[in-house]
């Protein structure tokens, strides 16, 4: 920890110690920079840690499959080097199918996964039901993404910011950002709420939930998530568990949608999600949700029922009309990045953020394309769904 | 406890082998009584044994008819009862 | 009468509706609940234990100590028609006046809805524990521990015991574990002889107290009472497979003591978890009720330990308020009421002089080191606290250590923390106690 002289400037600030403010910090100080990182609260504290630390890679959209995949080899790069309390487990995900037409979407995504170099496997019934012996048996098979794995990302976060420190970069803790501008020509500020000032050439605003406080006219809207925890059930589950009916509450029109979503942690503990709701802001637990997210999850292993549960919680997601994140500078900004915006995929894509963002910061050329991830693109006449 | 006439026992399995326990006596009480230690182990495989009596502290875990997790010391132990202390 | 749909083999959900539902089978809720059904309101009480008495009177069949009281008490219960469900907790709320608990069964819990008018929480007290090196091994239990693991069939016979803590509990327990055959070596009170010797003062003021503590000194002869002492450390044999001997320390004086058991606990902290999730307020660590029990949330009232730990007294005559209060008879007898608010206030004193008397020494916040084990649960070291930037309080603790994330929900670990660290209590969410994942799912709506 160190304390910002009033006149010290920083090469880049990010603003918010989740796990992309963290990569993006140290990325900068791989680059040589000189950095800092502000954080009011704990490290990875919001949605890092309310959520499932799943590293996946997806087919929504060639862009979602671009950065998806990029971010996920970073991580598989990153691996050696990784604490043990980070949890990293190359568990793999498991796209379930329940049906033909499902089976279907299978044999689609197995297809553009194998056309793109990612290693997939595709499953029978029976080899499913050997993977997993704990799915209801009359699951009609599966898309196993081997390569995918499951992180426990407070610890993650904690683990970049670190790296961050020993490079010299500083972590300003307690202290909260209440504005971004840009007074100058060669300079970018932060006010803080104790009414001093820190100055940077770039700073970086990765404040997630809280960003559009701080850029105020992002296309973000929170989507309001569930999950439950259970007790230690070692080897009940082998991967991350994920039904294909999912892509369906993914992109639902509802304002609220549940899907099953299991996930095995390095304790033995299972995470079971996943809920979304649009419009809500309460961060209480609905009993309701919970209910209707454990019964989905049920549905397909049933054994589930019998485990006991030690705790429930919410997070919120920042959601994008267009469902990519939001990498690049701000509207109107020089000076100014944004890094948010990643709804359900900020574990995975923390990475590939923090290149894009340094990258562009430095003008150096980006391993995948920016354009589909830059803020400047339109997104107004994209409806949130 | 007052130790009960013989109509007051109950008999249950643990790990398979019968035990025979005054009625009243919980699953936690009865696993005390045979003396050995039943494996609980903490999550670093340290031993551990039951610290609270009112299952709050959950030291006393074991598996009961199949269920997993149960707190023993709040279980009265019931005929036909089968307790495994290795789940 | 309350109704209770039976619970059938399939484990299927049920409902149960009350006038007054009351939670927690200790002095305090069988005091509330007897009052408010012998109105002829309905009533139904429910208790995570196997039989009713709480902790305190704890074992329904008679044992030495077990007072009058908790017979009589029990016995107006069941003839004011209470509906009892026990093996049975609350494990979060489902809508206002709507709980849900789960009911275990040999095998599967079962979820039960629990719809009321007025609540009445009872939610009693648990022990308070200081960590110290060696606290974790095999052997070493709760003051009221090893008495609950003793009334539920752990032998004693014979084997030897040294008390260690603080409070009024370890005198009770030492006097019934040596009617049960166990050799007692010890009593160690942390608490220095002249803050006992005022509380003695206090005693004579309560007649009652005052012949339960000449009877207790009577079968407690020939035991060591030694105050200002307290353990520094257990020790183990066969690698830690057991416990073998205690440190303790009274003033300068060191030494060490093979025992086969040690019974630790140094007085009570109120159960506020369920209370905190339903809103009600809390101040110095207390649900806050007014004359006639009430708490901040309309509906809800509070008795017992959870108010403020005060014995058996007080929490019987705060479970009266309580009962009388939520079925709307406390204003109809005043001269009840009236009796009962000064008897409150009279054991409100008591329990103040208590709770003075046995406050934690400072060098009890010293034993636990760097090594010692504070989350039990999760394995978490007190060094493990103190050694990451940026880490402070119960959020940063949690995630980047798993303190407090295990099954006890930090029931445990916190109060060692607040001690330690200074932490305050975290925002309860639910499930209020771990709960099977079908009870959670249960759907109430078709019914």
């Amino acid at each position: 920890m160190g304390h910002p002289s009033m006149s010290s400037t920083y090469d880049a600030i990010v603003v918010g110690a989740g796990i992309v403010g963290a990569a993006c910090a140290l990325e900068a100080a791989q680059a040589g920079l000189r950095v800092a990182i502000i954080e009011p609260a704990v490290i990875g504290g919001g949605a890092t840690a309310a959520g499932m630390g799943h590293i996946v890679v997806m087919d929504d959209s060639e862009a979602q499959f671009a950065l998806t995949h990029y971010s996920r080899e970073l991580w598989q790069a990153l691996r050696p080097e990784l604490a043990a309390e980070v949890e990293y487990d190359a568990c793999g995900t498991l796209w379930f199918a329940a049906d033909a037409e499902e089976m279907a979407e299978v044999e689609r995504k197995a297809a553009f996964f194998r056309e793109r170099g990612v290693r997939v496997e595709v499953l029978d019934a029976h080899a499913l039901h050997e993977a997993e012996p704990n799915l209801r048996p009359d699951l009609v098979g599966a898309l196993l993404v081997t390569d995918d794995a499951v992180v426990y990302p407070p610890a993650a976060a904690r683990q970049l910011i670190q790296a961050v420190q020993q490079r010299g970069g500083v972590l300003l803790h307690g202290r909260r950002v209440v504005k971004i501008s840009e007074p100058e020509a060669a300079k970018a500020r932060l006010q803080l709420d104790d009414g001093s000032h820190l100055d940077a050439h770039w700073i970086i605003n990765a404040a997630g939930a809280w960003a559009v406080q701080l850029t105020p006219g992002l296309e973000i809207k929170p989507r309001k998530g569930h999950l439950v925890i259970t007790d230690r059930y070692p080897a009940f589950v082998h991967h991350q568990l994920v039904e294909l009916g999912y892509l369906k509450s993914a992109h639902a029109m509802t304002a609220e949608s549940v899907a099953c979503n299991i996930q095995p942690r390095r304790t033995g503990q299972i995470l079971i999600g996943s809920s979304r709701q649009f419009g809500a802001t309460d961060p209480a637990t609905e009993p309701q949700m919970i209910q209707r997210m454990l019964q989905r999850a049920c549905s397909f292993m049933p054994g589930l029922a019998h485990l006991t549960a030690l705790r429930t919680w919410t997070g919120f997601r920042a959601a994008t009309p267009d469902k990519l994140p939001l990498i690049g500078p701000a509207l109107g900004h020089e000076r100014v990045y944004l890094a948010t915006g990643h709804e359900g995929l900020g574990i995975t894509t923390s990475l590939g953020t923090a290149k894009l963002v340094i990258d562009q910061m430095l003008k150096r050329e980006s391993a995948i394309a920016a354009a589909p991830y830059l803020p400047s693109r339109n997104l107004a006449e994209i409806q949130h769904d | 406890m007052t130790e009960p006439s013989m109509t007051e026992q109950v008999t249950i399995t643990i790990n398979d082998q019968q035990v025979t326990v005054p009625n009243g006596c919980t699953v936690t009480g009865a696993l005390l009584r045979q003396g050995v230690d039943w494996g609980r182990r903490s999550v670093s495989g340290d031993p551990r044994g039951p610290l609270c009596g009112m299952g709050i502290c959950f030291e006393c875990r074991v598996t009961v008819n199949g269920q997993t997790q149960v707190r023993g010391c709040q279980l009265l132990c019931q005929e036909g009862m089968q307790v495994r202390t290795d789940g | 009468m309350a109704s209770v749909a039976s619970v059938d083999n399939q484990g299927q959900a049920h409902r149960v509706e009350a006038d007054v539902l009351v939670i927690g089978g200790g002095p305090a809720g069988l005091a509330a609940s007897a009052c408010a059904a012998e109105s002829g309101k309905r009533v139904v009480l429910v208790d995570d234990n196997p039989s009713l008495g709480g902790q305190i009177w704890r074992g329904a069949k008679a044992s030495a100590g077990d007072s009058g009281d908790s017979a009589l008490w029990r016995d107006r219960v069941r003839h004011a028609g209470v509906t009892v469900l026990t093996g049975t907790r609350v494990v979060s709320q489902l809508a206002p006046h709507v709980l849900l608990a789960e009911r275990d069964g040999t095998g599967n819990g079962t979820a039960v809805q629990l719809r009321f008018q007025q609540l009445v929480l009872a939610l009693g007290g648990r022990e308070r524990f200081v960590p110290f090196e060696g606290w974790t091994l095999p052997n070493v239990m709760g003051v009221g521990g090893l008495q609950a693991l003793v009334k539920g069939g752990m032998p004693i016979r014979d084997r030897s015991v040294v008390i260690a803590g603080t409070g009024p509990l370890l005198l009770a327990v030492a006097a019934s574990l040596r009617h049960a055959g166990a050799r007692v070596l010890l009593i160690a009170e942390q608490a220095p002889l002249r803050r006992l010797a005022t509380f003695s003062t206090e005693l004579l003021r309560v007649p009652a107290k005052l012949r339960q503590a000449i009877s207790l000194q009577a079968s407690l002869y020939g035991i060591p009472y030694l105050t200002g002492c307290y353990p520094l450390a257990a020790h183990g044999a066969d690698g830690g497979q057991r416990l073998h001997s205690v440190t303790l320390r009274q003033g300068s004086r060191t030494w060490d003591l093979r025992c086969d058991y040690l019974a630790t606990g140094f007085h009570l902290v109120p159960n506020t978890e369920l209370a905190a999730m339903l809103g009600c307020s809390l101040v110095d660590g207390v649900v806050q009720v007014d004359a006639e029990q009430r708490t901040s949330q309309p509906t809800i009232l509070c008795a017992g330990e959870a108010t403020g730990i005060g014995g058996v007294e007080l929490s019987l005559i705060e479970g009266q308020i309580a009962g009388y209060a939520a079925s709307g008879q406390l204003q109809r007898d005043s001269q009840r009421a009236a009796a009962l608010q000064s008897a409150r206030l009279r054991w409100q004193r008591f329990a103040s002089a208590l709770n003075a008397c046995f406050a934690l020494r400072p060098e009890l916040g010293e034993l636990a080191g760097p090594t010692t084990i504070v989350c039990r649960c999760e394995d978490v070291r007190l060094g493990q606290l103190d050694g990451i930037d940026g880490i402070e309080g119960w959020r940063a603790a949690k995630l980047h250590t798993r303190c407090g994330m295990g099954p006890c929900q930090g029931r445990i670990c916190g109060p060692i923390l607040a001690q330690l660290r200074g932490w305050p209590a975290e925002s309860i969410r639910p499930p209020v106690f771990p709960t099977t994942i079908k009870t959670l799912m249960a759907d109430f709506t078709d019914r």
